[in-house]
């Protein structure tokens, strides 16, 4: 077994397991198992991220969406009755739309990975082996702070605004 | 076949610390059950376990046989296959999370880049195996503890991580083994940065579910909190869970704050008779031992007593081991690994201290202190550790440099406790009814 | 769409959050009801909207077996209600007795049921204490009640054989006479048990968690204490000043030199004041009435059947938890007609419902622990 086998039947593991827990997510009808499959379709693609060497991203991923937004889903989740959403209609008669925008995402998604075949489209200054290297905490900061600075700030005030919109949002109820 | 063999080269020697960490941390943890009790029963003017093996030594094992016969009961209603699951969530990211953790510079299963990251990413996941433990168990006091645990996991993940953030912004890199090597040859960074090891080992008390801040599980509140309907092997393993994140923890604090595997004045060549210690501490050990082996009530009593003499004999030989000039590459590991298990004792004796003295947070004040002041000022920590490190570019010198910033961070936690005790001069009960209702 | 309406239980209403409210039974199988009280709590997230005490779990009908036993043979029964102070029990049951008969009971007897009562006191705060301090979280207090809680136990057993329901007094004085070394055992305690309670409130009384624990936390304002008809620490630490050792002098109260400690606010800080003071206050009593123990018989003149004359009557003492009254009536036979008893516990418990609402749960056992109950006797 080299290296690139292990690698590629990890790939193959991890992306059976995220498209696996996609599925069940949006099929199984306790809310709980929904999230629970979530968080597997979530840690599995942390585990795609580790495939290609992204290991910042990975942890990231897992402090984040797992650790962090997962738990929330499932505080909110464990407040609200689950009876009544057992017993509400699982599919309703607004298929169309949704295949519409599926459609849509598909679209763009397709368009993402044409346009970005063969070369990498997030420019990494050590060039795209360094994705590949252990070091690439230091190259990922760098990137984002010297090349990325502008979109990465941008990003973080709209961030600051979600923030500042919940705090309002929530304040006003009480 | 060849194949496997070169895969197996490859790989052996993190296999076998991983079989290693596996197999015996259950036995770890069960001493450090051991250890907390005899620990309390010192506190509390008592004795703690003394009936199974000489002063108790042989508890830890009876314990383990009695949980693993017990009767594994499922409440009625429960998500089976959730309540089945949840205490193996819990355990495995406990477990996960020594992957990456440093134990000496040879002792380690996975030297990453991310380490620390790592570490705190697989340990988060923990909360899992409790909130859906707490919620498979459909009973009102686990899914009252499991929902005060997640709050207070959200709270102070975020503090904690805050004040590790303050310690690799001085080391400037997120691996184990870097971090120790940067605290080599100079100061361990809690003498740099004592207010971010202050806040973690407030938060990592809150984030390991232990008194003052062990409201998830509060006896006296919520009967065992998430844990209420669990018993048996189920409930040993949770119990396992706790332990292990209570040593990862004082691992990370040790890796980042207390040195890791170096020894205390490392540098100070006057102080290296210190080397002899680790093979002298077991060497004493095993004295008294063998001190206590006749004066043991029944026979068998003084065999498991000489057993645990000749134990620590092998480990001071073990110890003693790289004064041999042949086996001197070995001193790095082997006393590493002493150092670092000390440092990580010491550190759980101050959990453990900590728990019997004071008495347990509310919850709403358990939050307040977690956003009100550790959240607060741990941001400012960074930033004051972030000027530090400025000002050390600047050449200025160690002195002054820590003084300033320092100085500064404690300024604001002042003024933090300062604020947070005028909003509790009110006295009344906790909020008003009525607004709430309105 | 389906009906998104909530509904979890009867009588559940939607709360801010669009979350259910629950119901908890805490209890009878809790580990700090402190016996086999049941709370129902309606919660909404933590706090209580709504509670309910349902007690009886331990109603064993000890008014009704007074009415078939002779008032000798019902001595014993009184020890077995606040089990935590069996000798507070007998000394107002046997008092009650002796104002029914008209008798008294030598000084020597009083001296010495003083002396008792106030290890009683003393021994019944400590258990109080420990289990307070361990409610809230604080684990060691325990043991070091426990520890000086032991010293009393063991002068009881040495006084008569039994450590808990001690069954201490006779009707008209005592049966047994102090044995040899009584006053220096005593004495010991008593010198050594003042550095105890500061032992105690080093750990406790300015620890910052355990004054946000418990200040401001289950206040019962005087008016609404009087109201409900609390008495001991409770009333007292709402700044009421009554205290039935001063107010209606028993046993020989009326010779030693103490003080009514109370609090101001009717927190749950104050009323744990309130009981540490009073500790101090009876040792201080102990310390007086140990120096001279009047010479003299310990048995007055009752005869060996006790046939009160016919009438009714009521008697109170200071129990370490509150006012204990016996009321009983004669018929002029060996057996009492009826007697009523007031236990301190179970009037002093009826203020819990007021004092948690709009609290946490945490909150909860603080205040069942503060209210000092035991089951034994609010159920009787």
């Amino acid at each position: 077994m080299t290296p690139t086998q292990i690698s590629q039947i990890a790939f193959y593991f991890f992306a059976g397991l995220a498209v696996l827990g996609a599925i069940l997510t949006v099929t199984v009808r306790n809310v709980v198992h929904s999230a629970i499959f979530l968080i597997t379709s979530l840690l599995a693609t942390a585990g795609i991220f580790l495939t290609l060497g992204a290991q910042f991203v990975f942890a990231v991923q897992i402090i984040l969406y797992v650790g962090g937004i997962m738990v929330l889903f499932i505080f909110v989740i464990m407040l609200v009755n689950l009876d009544v959403a057992l017993h509400q209609l699982q599919f309703n008669r607004q298929g169309w739309v949704a295949g519409l925008l599926a459609l849509v995402l598909a679209s763009q998604l397709g368009f993402a990975i044409w346009f970005a075949r063969g070369e990498g489209s997030l420019d990494i200054p050590a060039g795209r082996t360094g994705a590949l290297s252990p070091q690439n905490v230091e190259q990922f900061g760098l990137a984002l702070f010297e090349k990325y600075a502008l979109p990465f700030e941008i990003a973080s005030v709209l961030l600051l605004v979600a923030l500042i919109g919940a705090v309002v949002m929530t304040k006003k109820r009480v | 076949m060849s194949a496997l063999l070169e895969f197996l080269k490859t790989y052996m020697w993190p296999l076998i610390f991983a079989l290693v960490i596996v197999g015996v941390l259950p036995l770890l943890a069960g001493y450090v059950v051991l250890m907390e009790r005899k620990v309390m029963a010192d506190m509390q003017a008592r004795l703690g376990p003394m009936r199974v093996g000489p002063h108790g030594l042989l508890q830890p094992i009876a314990d383990a046989l009695k949980l693993l016969i017990k009767e594994d009961i499922i409440p009625e209603n429960a998500d089976k296959l959730v309540f089945w699951f949840a205490p193996v969530i819990s355990v495995t990211a406990a477990m996960l999370a020594y992957s990456a953790l440093a134990i000496g510079p040879f002792f380690q299963i996975a030297e990453l880049n991310i380490g620390l990251l790592f570490i705190v990413a697989v340990s988060s996941m923990g909360i899992f195996g409790i909130i859906l433990g707490g919620w498979a168990s459909n009973s009102h006091y686990s899914l009252l503890g499991a929902l005060r645990s997640t709050a207070q996991m959200i709270s102070y993940e975020t503090a904690a991580g805050l004040a590790l953030v303050g310690g690799v912004l001085l080391a400037g890199t997120l691996s184990t083994q870097k971090i120790v090597q940067a605290q080599q040859g100079g100061t361990w960074f809690v003498f740099v940065a004592p207010i971010g090891f202050f806040l973690y080992l407030v938060a990592s008390i809150a984030e390991t579910n232990r008194a003052p801040f062990d409201l998830p599980e509060a006896e006296s509140e919520l009967v065992a909190g998430y844990m209420t309907e669990y018993s048996g092997f189920r409930w040993a393993v949770y119990f396992l869970a706790e332990y292990a994140n209570m040593i990862v923890v004082a691992s990370i604090a040790t890796t980042l704050f207390l040195g890791g595997w170096l020894r205390p004045f490392g540098s100070i060549a006057a102080l290296d008779f210190l080397d002899f210690f680790p093979p002298l501490c077991f060497l004493g050990v095993a004295g008294y031992c063998f001190y206590r082996t006749p004066k043991q009530p029944e026979p068998i009593q003084s065999g498991v007593m000489a057993l645990f003499g000749g134990l620590c004999l092998l480990l001071a030989a073990a110890m003693a081991l790289p004064f041999v000039p042949a086996f001197a590459a070995s001193k790095a590991g082997v006393h590493g690994a002493f150092w670092f298990l000390l440092k990580v004792s010491l550190y759980i004796y101050s959990f453990m201290w900590i728990r019997f003295t004071f008495p347990r947070f509310r919850f709403d004040q358990l939050m307040k202190l977690g956003w009100y002041f550790m959240i607060p000022l741990s941001i400012v920590n960074v930033l004051g550790l972030g000027v530090y490190k400025v000002l050390r570019q600047l050449q200025w010198s160690r002195w002054p440099a820590f003084l300033l910033t320092t100085g500064g961070t404690l300024l604001v936690a002042i003024w933090l406790v300062w604020l947070a005790q005028r909003k509790v001069a009110v006295p009344g009960p906790v909020g008003d009814m009525t607004e709430a209702e309105g | 769409m389906a009906d998104t309406r909530i509904s979890g239980f009867p009588g559940a209403e939607q709360t801010v959050l669009g979350a259910d409210e629950i119901i908890i039974n805490m209890g009878p199988q809790h580990p700090s009801t402190h016996g086999v009280l049941r709370v129902k709590l309606r919660l909404d997230g933590e706090r209580i909207v709504d509670s309910e005490c349902i007690i009886g779990y331990l109603h064993r009908g000890v008014e009704k077996i007074a009415e078939h036993r002779s008032y000798q043979q019902f001595g014993p029964y009184v020890d077995r209600m606040d089990y935590v102070a069996a000798v507070s029990n007998g000394l107002g049951y046997c008092e009650a007795v002796e104002k029914l008969l008209g008798a008294e009971a030598p000084m020597r007897a009083k001296v010495v049921r003083t002396i008792l009562t106030e290890l009683q006191r003393i021994s019944s705060h400590l258990l109080w204490l420990g289990t307070h301090a361990i409610d809230i979280g604080a684990l060691t207090p325990l043991f070091y009640c426990l520890r000086e809680r032991e010293e009393i136990l063991k002068i009881f057993e040495k006084y008569c054989g039994a450590r808990l329901t001690t069954h201490a007094f006779r009707i008209g004085g005592l049966q047994y006479d102090t044995y040899d070394g009584f006053e220096q055992e005593v004495k010991r305690f008593c010198l050594d048990f003042v550095h105890r309670v500061d032992e105690y409130e080093q750990l406790l009384t300015e620890n910052r968690i355990w004054i946000a624990r418990t200040k401001g936390v289950g206040v019962l304002t005087a008016a609404d204490a009087i109201d409900m008809g609390a008495t001991g620490p409770v009333l007292r630490g709402s700044g009421v000043k009554w205290d039935i050792r001063k107010a209606m002098p028993y046993a020989a109260y009326d010779k030693y030199d103490f003080e009514i400690p109370i609090g101001k606010n009717g927190d749950t800080y104050d009323r744990y004041v309130v009981r540490m003071q009073e500790m101090r206050q009876s040792n201080r009593i102990c310390l007086q009435a140990i120096e001279d123990i009047p010479a003299g018989p310990i048995m007055g003149k009752v005869g060996k059947v006790l046939k009160p004359p016919v009438g009714e009557v009521y008697h109170s003492i200071e129990a370490p938890k509150g006012e204990l009254g016996y009321y009983i009536v004669s018929d002029g036979t060996t057996q009492p007609y009826r007697v009523r008893i007031r236990p301190p516990s179970f009037i002093n418990l009826e203020a819990l419902d007021k004092m948690i609402k709009g609290h946490l749960v945490a909150d909860v056992v603080a205040i069942i622990g503060t209210l000092d109950i035991v089951l034994g006797e609010v159920d009787r």
